[in-house]
């Protein structure tokens, strides 16, 4: 525990002792999805699959303080707690268990829909340390829509029994996003997991949404003109490549964004950031 | 071979999907994509459906579906 974290464009931040974002305005999005910061500093979106133990991560963070809530408009539960590190106010919220964010169901609707317009402060998506390959496509699908990610690779204590031992600072590297294992029943590596929540959180520079170039050369040439497209309607938004992909998958969900100009409160990076207690003016300049 | 004609016990790695849209989409989510390894774990009564275990998971497909898999079977020997 007393190693440093490996967290590669997450460089250690200076004073931030929260309250940044007393000064936000809060976009309708995120008002709509539930995501009213309040008093909170920080907000935090727990993704991963079913069975990963998220829950576990979740209660190993709230303590007591959590309490169950409902989506407004939707029947999937979600629960919603809070906890302080480091002085700053976390507010967390536990996503529905899903294996992706691009099929059509509910579930996976809410965890998109949360992740991509309420813009939380850092995503930990929890993953299956003896099951890793089966959880890494849902990381390469919340990395391609942000960088402000922490992976807790949660069941460690298992994965030895099965002599399974995982290289973090590989997976790391790999991913471009902290990585930490955690058991949470236990409490293992949780110091670690607040450690890296608070170092993201906090980040002025966070990793880039991931660019998955496509090896087929007709769809990268869909998908480049018409990220180009979304680009010059909705300048600033920060994956549009991934847009665009949806788009050319037929998503209705995110067609729905495109035409109504939901999609537009992704590019409002500055200031009005909805959820980001920490403003970059100088992000997106690239 | 398709899947569906993957003997059970035995083992196989995926190497196309012969699906578009979301029925794609799902089984790809639940991990059988090109590469995967893939075994016939076991058949219900009626031949149909059969469980695969495919990355540490048993995924249950219908026979229908598990003919849209194309797979090659591992080794020679031993698959």
């Amino acid at each position: 525990m007393g190693t440093p974290l490996p967290t590669p464009g997450v460089g250690p931040s200076p004073d931030h002792s929260g309250g940044a974002c007393a000064s936000c305005a809060l976009s309708p999005a995120s008002s709509r999805l539930g995501l009213d910061p309040g008093r909170y500093d920080h907000v935090v979106a727990l993704a991963g699959n079913p069975n990963t133990g998220k829950s576990t991560v979740f209660n190993a963070l709230t303590g007591l303080r959590q309490h169950v809530g409902n989506w407004a408009g939707k029947t999937v539960a979600r629960a919603e707690g809070g906890f302080s590190y480091g002085g700053a106010g976390y507010r967390i919220v536990d996503l529905p268990g899903t294996y992706s964010l691009l099929s059509t169901s509910t579930d996976e609707d809410v965890a998109r829909d949360v992740l991509l317009f309420g813009r939380p402060d850092v995503v930990v998506v929890v993953v299956d340390a003896t099951r890793l390959e089966r959880n890494l496509p849902l990381v390469l699908q919340i990395r391609q829509i942000t960088g402000r990610v922490v992976v807790a690779l949660n069941l460690v204590d298992e994965a030895r029994r099965h002599g399974i031992t995982v290289d973090t600072r590989h997976l790391t590297r790999e991913l471009g996003v902290p990585v930490v294992a955690t058991a949470a029943r236990r409490g293992e590596g949780l110091p670690d997991l607040l450690a890296a929540i608070a170092q993201v959180a906090t980040a002025d520079d966070p990793p880039a949404p991931l660019r998955l170039v496509h090896r087929d050369p007709a769809l990268e040439r869909a998908v480049a003109e018409l990220a180009a497209q979304v680009e010059a309607r909705f300048p600033g938004v920060p994956n549009s490549r991934w847009v665009a992909l949806r788009l050319l998958e037929g998503d209705a969900g995110i067609e729905e964004a495109v035409r109504t100009g939901t999609l537009g409160d992704l590019a409002e990076v500055d200031g009005t950031a909805p959820l980001h207690a920490v403003s970059d003016p100088q992000e997106r300049s690239a | 071979m398709t899947l569906d004609e993957l003997p059970r016990g035995q083992r196989a790695v995926v190497t196309a999907l012969d699906l578009r849209g979301g029925e794609r989409r799902r089984l790809m989510d639940l991990g059988l994509l090109p590469g995967a390894a893939i075994r016939a774990d076991m058949t219900s009564p009626l031949g149909d459906p059969t469980a695969y275990e495919v990355r540490g998971a048993l995924v249950v497909l219908r026979r229908g579906q598990a003919r849209t898999v194309h797979v090659e079977q591992a080794g020679t020997g031993e698959g």
